[in-house]
């Protein structure tokens, strides 16, 4: 015989006053009747039958204050059934009893929860060997981005590009120059002004197992789409139980250019370095710069592929081999020493590079780590050099509360403690909007003399 | 200028179904209204957590378009108002209550919860739970049909509440600027959450929405599931046949709260009753079936015991299958 429990309005409800009931002893009912009202401090509602049959006992008088959530409060005795049936079923289980049971479980159970596993452990790939003697080809960081894609483009037919300006315009900062002449327009998408909404199309588009790749103008547009990176793209793989997947690179210009003020020019690093389900690249070096997006391209994980504005125009060797991949997830060491690590990576790297080469000069042998992957992090990388140099320093253009230096310093400090022979220290952009006039722009960001400030510090140097 | 829910007369001269189109909605509609009816319940018990949005009233929407739809082939893709999709759909019972209870056999292993469950083999992308967000990523849908040219569409389905958001219009712009085979289903409940569309909107008819764009079209009695099914038809055609983006307003309206835990204080109980008595999709459905002996009583209660069956044993698995193992909380995080 089918019982009527005390419901719960929402899941922190404990028990609640039936108001009054609507049915009496006696009446018939069928699914979707409402048979009473029950009341909390909050709201009144309406208790539904899902069952058809007549009301034989109503167990909870109206009125009655305090009734326990799964508490009975009326029988019914269900179409078919037999009033000597009845009892009978009172000493069996009946199925319609089984999910108090395990509400109840489930409640007893919700104090001792186990402790959770640990995570694990993102390992990636080495660099691949070149071939011996391969050539070298000077190209800038523009022109390597720009290859990645055709080659990719080439290799599958999936792969497209959308964005604002990317096809007739050639691209805003050129990135996508000759793209539709060999692709065509339905391969290279002019879009109008619309981040949120093409953002959301291209997400769409990967769930139906294309590989966009969206090219923000800068990264700064890209907050009217950050829904949908990181609630589409990013949360789709876990929350579909591993079954719909978005393989899409979100790219662009992130961090300041030049002289363009407070909103075009913030650092977007640490934002989607933050979030679980995506892969976020940052390269420096025009060979990494392509190798990482082909990889991102290549990838099945929605990879956030931060470039720099000024440094598409930087130049760089980058090997003639014919399908060039790097690993994502991989830091490299630009330059290996013994006496204190750098970290940093894109625009970063151009400031410690510089300071690097200084301080060797002045005989401080300087390990420097471009980390070009920020999620998932080789902190590994970056933990086995301070356990050799016992001082660490960061540098980023982003802004230091929460940033990219933080979560280094945490790890190093968590993880390479008694390694340490100072205190991890950052270099950042200024806790500041970015201001326009050229001498408080130069102010914000960081610059080569801080770093070696910060290198001198860790060092005890003068 | 205030518009009641009204329940309106019904109309003659309408579209029919043919008996087995009537039999197959009742039995879908049915299906839908026992699982939400038992879905509720569950929801009382404590057996189903955070949010559950119940679909009982709206049942003829979902049901007519499938059906006009090629199953398995034309995307799908809704809010988080989501069951009565995947059961219409195909997807299976068992999998869609043990996902709203969180346990290991739930359509996404029970990571996903009430709002978010997907089908890849079914072509359904969810179960979206921020409003709005599965417009762009229906026409994303419909991008890649066109995409691939492989004459599928796509039907993306939000409420009034939705239709207030800014990247729908970003969508019906593209969708129409690009002739996308996508089918947009505005889901016209009458109330956002608490927020009545008197208070929320300054263009009631939503049909005219897409209008600035090209975009046309259709008010539809949500209710009767011949005329649902008999616009989401021309829809279709339209999208399939390379004429770009419509659009169809369905008027329809939720019995129950926007979510279990809404009281349902923003409107009055005269207007859900009348809506319940002389309106209700499945009454509709059932009372054809009956004029027209397309079935008998007996008939009637068999499908009724049939898909009690169903329903039972849906909430029977959901509340039997083990949680999901712990080791789950690291696994499809990063595709392989």
């Amino acid at each position: 015989m089918p019982t009527i429990l005390m419901p719960a309005l929402s899941p922190t409800m404990e028990e609640g006053k039936l108001s009054k009931w609507l049915v009496k002893e006696g009446d018939t009912v069928k699914p979707g009747d409402v048979l009473a009202e029950i009341e909390t401090d909050k709201a009144t509602m309406e208790v539904e039958s899902v069952d058809s049959g007549k009301v034989v006992k109503i167990l909870v008088p109206e009125g009655t204050e305090g009734v326990k959530v799964n508490e009975p409060i009326a029988q019914i005795q269900a179409e078919g059934e037999t009033l000597e049936a009845a009892p009978v079923a009172k000493t069996v289980p009946e199925p319609s009893e089984a999910p108090v049971v395990a509400a109840e479980k489930a409640a007893d159970a919700a104090p001792s929860v186990a402790a959770a596993p640990a995570a694990p452990k993102f390992e990636a790939a080495a660099d691949p060997d070149l071939p011996a003697g391969v050539e070298m080809v000077e190209m800038t960081v523009r022109q390597a981005l720009n290859e990645a894609m055709a080659e990719e483009m080439r290799r599958d037919k999936d792969v497209f590009l959308m964005g604002e300006e990317v096809a007739e315009y050639q691209g805003a900062y050129k990135i996508s120059q000759g793209l539709l002449q060999e692709f065509g327009p339905q391969r290279v998408v002019d879009t109008p002004i619309t981040e949120h909404g093409f953002a959301g199309i291209a997400v769409g588009a990967a769930f139906a197992g294309l590989r966009p790749i969206v090219e923000f103008m800068t990264w700064n547009f890209a907050m009217q789409a950050i829904d949908q990176i990181i609630n589409s793209a990013a949360k789709q793989l876990y929350m579909s139980g591993g079954q719909v997947s978005a393989p899409i690179v979100f790219r662009g210009p992130n961090g300041a250019a030049a002289r363009v003020g407070a909103q075009h020019s913030q650092d977007y690093s640490a934002w989607y370095s933050h979030v679980p389900g995506l892969h976020v690249v940052a390269p420096f070096s025009a060979a990494d710069a392509k190798g990482l997006l082909k990889a991102a391209i290549r990838s099945n994980t929605p990879v956030v592929f931060l470039e720099n504005e000024i440094l598409y125009g930087s130049t760089g060797l980058v090997p003639k081999v014919d399908d060039f991949v790097l690993p994502i997830g991989k830091a490299r060491i630009a330059r290996a020493g013994k006496d204190v690590t750098i970290v940093s990576y894109s625009m970063g790297m151009r400031y410690a590079t510089q300071a690097t080469e200084k301080l060797v000069a002045a005989g401080i042998d300087v390990e420097l780590i471009d980390l070009r992957t920020l999620r998932p992090m080789d902190t590994a990388t970056v933990i086995e050099s301070v356990k050799k140099t016992g001082r660490v320093v960061t540098v980023e253009e982003g802004w230091p509360q929460g940033g990219i230096g933080a979560e280094l310093a945490a790890v190093v400090v968590a993880e390479a403690f008694d390694y340490l022979d100072a205190p991890p220290l950052r270099v950042t952009g200024k806790d500041v909007p970015m201001p326009y006039a050229a001498n408080l722009e130069k102010l914000a960001l960081p610059n080569v003399d801080e770093v070696i400030a910060a290198v001198n510090a860790v060092t005890y140097r003068g | 200028m205030a518009r009641k829910a009204e329940a309106k007369p019904a109309q003659s001269n309408v579209p029919e179904l043919t008996k087995e189109q009537e039999l197959s909605a009742y039995r879908d509609m049915l299906l839908i209204r026992r699982f939400e009816e038992k879905a509720g319940q569950m929801y009382g018990m404590g057996l189903i957590g955070g949010f559950c949005h119940l679909y009982i009233g709206q049942e003829a929407v979902v049901t007519g378009i499938t059906m006009a739809s090629k199953k398995g082939e034309d995307a799908q893709i809704t809010g988080y108002r989501d069951h009565g999709h995947m059961l219409v759909m195909g997807l299976d019972p068992k999998g869609v209550m043990a996902e709203l209870t969180g346990r290991q056999g739930g359509l996404s292993k029970g990571k996903g919860g009430s709002m978010h469950m997907f089908s890849n083999e079914h072509r359904f992308y969810g179960g979206n739970g921020i409003v709005g967000a599965q417009v762009s990523l229906g026409t994303g849908l419909a991008f890649a049909a066109k995409y691939r040219g492989d004459n599928t569409v796509s039907i993306s389905y939000f409420g009034d509440g939705a239709a207030n958001q800014g990247q729908v219009y970003e969508s019906f712009n593209m969708a129409k600027l690009w002739n996308l085979p996508a089918v947009y289903i505005i889901e016209n409940n009458r109330y956002a959450m608490g927020t009545s569309v008197d208070r929320a909107t300054a263009q009631g008819d939503f049909s005219k929405r897409g209008l600035s764009f090209g975009i046309d079209g259709e008010q539809v009695d949500g209710m009767d599931v011949r005329l649902v099914h008999d616009a989401a038809k021309r829809a279709i055609e339209h999208a399939r046949s390379g004429k770009g983006p419509y659009i169809l307003e369905m008027q329809t309206y939720r019995y129950r709260g926007h979510s279990m835990s809404d009281p349902a204080k923003y409107r009055s109980k005269d207007e859900v009753a009348s809506m319940r008595a002389e309106r209700d999709p499945i009454e509709q459905v059932k009372n054809r079936i009956l004029e027209k002996r397309y079935g008998t009583e007996e008939w009637l209660k068999e499908v009724e015991a049939e898909i009690r069956a169903i329903v039972t044993e849906a909430a029977d698995f959901a509340t039997s299958d083990a949680e999901p193992p712990a080791a789950e909380l690291w696994t499809d995080i990063y595709a392989a």
